[in-house]
């Protein structure tokens, strides 16, 4: 075999325009699901680049929401100040995907101001 | 009036680099930043957290390398304006600037070096309909003065500790507390809740909770906010002030008003010397961006050191710079 597919995941990605596309991840490198998306032209603002302090890498977890690392207090405390934010609610800048995340769904809800 | 040679605005480790830079080719600075300590980030957020991207420090906790720098730039002597937000840059006939802060301080410089990070922490405003309408007066994102909202009818909204504290304390003044939040619980602090139930439990306050705020109605006065609960029923609660407390976010706050190119809430920089748009006005740091930008405190020290070389023209016009290393050299004090 000359390419290994076991360390990429299919995602779906919605954008704020309503459009849906699905981009390939691989699993074995160190981003953010935040910068997956930026990487992948996504328009994020990600003003703290990470820290989980902007919250404008704000995303909606339409599926696969149980096979993702479970929120930190400090994101959960980040997205209990939205005004937004709901149950499905998660700041892509705090998730590192897996394998066991093939087939996430989701859609940005960052602002863009 | 102070008067120095450079101002920079914000005082976190780039700010602080660029003292050093600058004394090396003896150019005073003084800083202003909105925060009551230096170090920006570094000090109001993370002090305990380690870095590992500072040459010549495999580790080092954020505020130590912030008291470092502190030491590193003692005998250039800078100083400090703290906790004052500027608000406003006026430009003088011969070219310098007035740099004015949110208490009244006026710097006069001759070169503004704006290396701001993530910018101000501002309120974060809700979606909903008609906010801007009556945001200049009925909708308020701090409580400055609690007696404004005495024997009136207010909304608050939000879950977290500002919401809650606020909900216990106006519940005394106000004559009707309506707080609505969009969550079936809070995370705010357990004490602070308590007290909210309680509150509500006795009829002294409304709570609505699993609440979703739609818009804001009225005649010129706000009279009535309009929500839907869980079964996406319309509510309609009549109030006279409306208090949104959801937490603050980076912005640029007035950095973006004062005519700088101002890509995604980064000014545009020229990567020659990270001068702006705008002659005698840098902008180095987190708070830039040009292509291949990254927002790397150890990128923002390589910044600092060549806006110093650009911005000596405006300080010393008729002197040659001539460029020097610090191990030839030394570091002269002033």
């Amino acid at each position: 075999m000359l390419f290994k597919m076991e360390n990429i995941i299919n995602i779906t990605v919605e954008d704020r325009n309503g459009t849906t596309q699905t981009i390939e991840v691989p699993t074995d490198i160190n981003l953010s699901l935040m910068e997956i998306l930026k990487a992948s032209e996504y328009n994020i603002l990600a003003t703290c680049v990470g820290m989980a302090l902007c919250a404008t890498c704000h995303v909606q977890i339409l599926n696969g929401m149980d096979s993702l690392s479970e929120a930190t207090e400090q994101e959960l405390d980040m997205l209990d100040t939205l005004p937004d934010a709901d149950a499905e609610s998660r700041l892509a800048c705090q998730l590192h995907l897996t394998n066991e995340n093939e087939g996430l769904t989701l859609k940005i809800r960052g602002t863009l101001q | 009036m102070i008067k120095t040679d450079i101002c920079i605005i914000g005082a976190g480790p780039v700010g602080l680099f660029a003292v050093f830079e600058a004394g090396l080719l003896k150019m005073r600075c003084h800083l202003i930043d909105v925060l009551p300590q230096v170090g920006g980030q570094l000090s109001e957020i993370y002090p305990h957290k380690p870095i590992y991207d500072i040459p010549g420090y495999p580790t080092i906790k954020a505020q130590e390398l912030v008291d470092r720098q502190m030491e590193q730039i003692a005998p250039f002597k800078p100083t400090f304006t703290l906790g004052e937000r500027v608000e406003n840059l006026q430009k003088q006939d011969d070219g310098s600037y007035h740099v004015i802060g949110s208490d009244g301080t006026i710097i006069h410089c001759q070169v503004i070096v704006i290396a701001g990070g993530l910018g101000c922490f501002e309120p974060r405003k809700p979606d909903l309909v008609n906010l801007e309408l009556y945001e200049k007066s009925h909708v308020h994102y701090m409580v400055k003065d609690p007696e404004r909202f005495r024997d009136k009818r207010i909304v608050i909204a939000g879950g977290g500790d500002s919401a809650l504290d606020w909900t216990v304390y106006l519940a005394n003044i106000a004559k009707e507390v309506t707080l609505v939040h969009r969550n079936d619980s809070f995370r705010g602090a357990p004490d602070s809740a308590e007290k909210v139930y309680h509150l509500a439990q006795n009829g002294k306050i409304n709570l609505l909770m699993s609440h979703n705020l739609v818009s804001l109605g009225g005649n010129g006065h706000l009279e009535h906010i309009h929500l839907t609960n869980k079964q996406k029923e319309d509510i309609i609660v009549p109030t006279e002030d409306f208090i949104p407390l959801y937490g603050l976010s980076p912005k640029l706050g007035p950095i973006a008003e004062w005519g700088l190119n101002i890509d995604k809430n980064a000014i545009e920089v020229d990567t020659f010397d990270y001068a702006t748009n705008i002659e005698r006005i840098y902008a180095i740091g987190d708070i830039n961006t040009y292509p291949g930008k990254l927002k790397l405190i150890l990128c923002g020290y390589h910044e600092a050191a060549l806006m110093c070389q650009s911005a000596f023209k405006y300080v010393y016009p008729d002197q040659k710079l001539s460029f020097k290393y610090t191990t030839v050299n030394g570091v002269n004090a002033f």
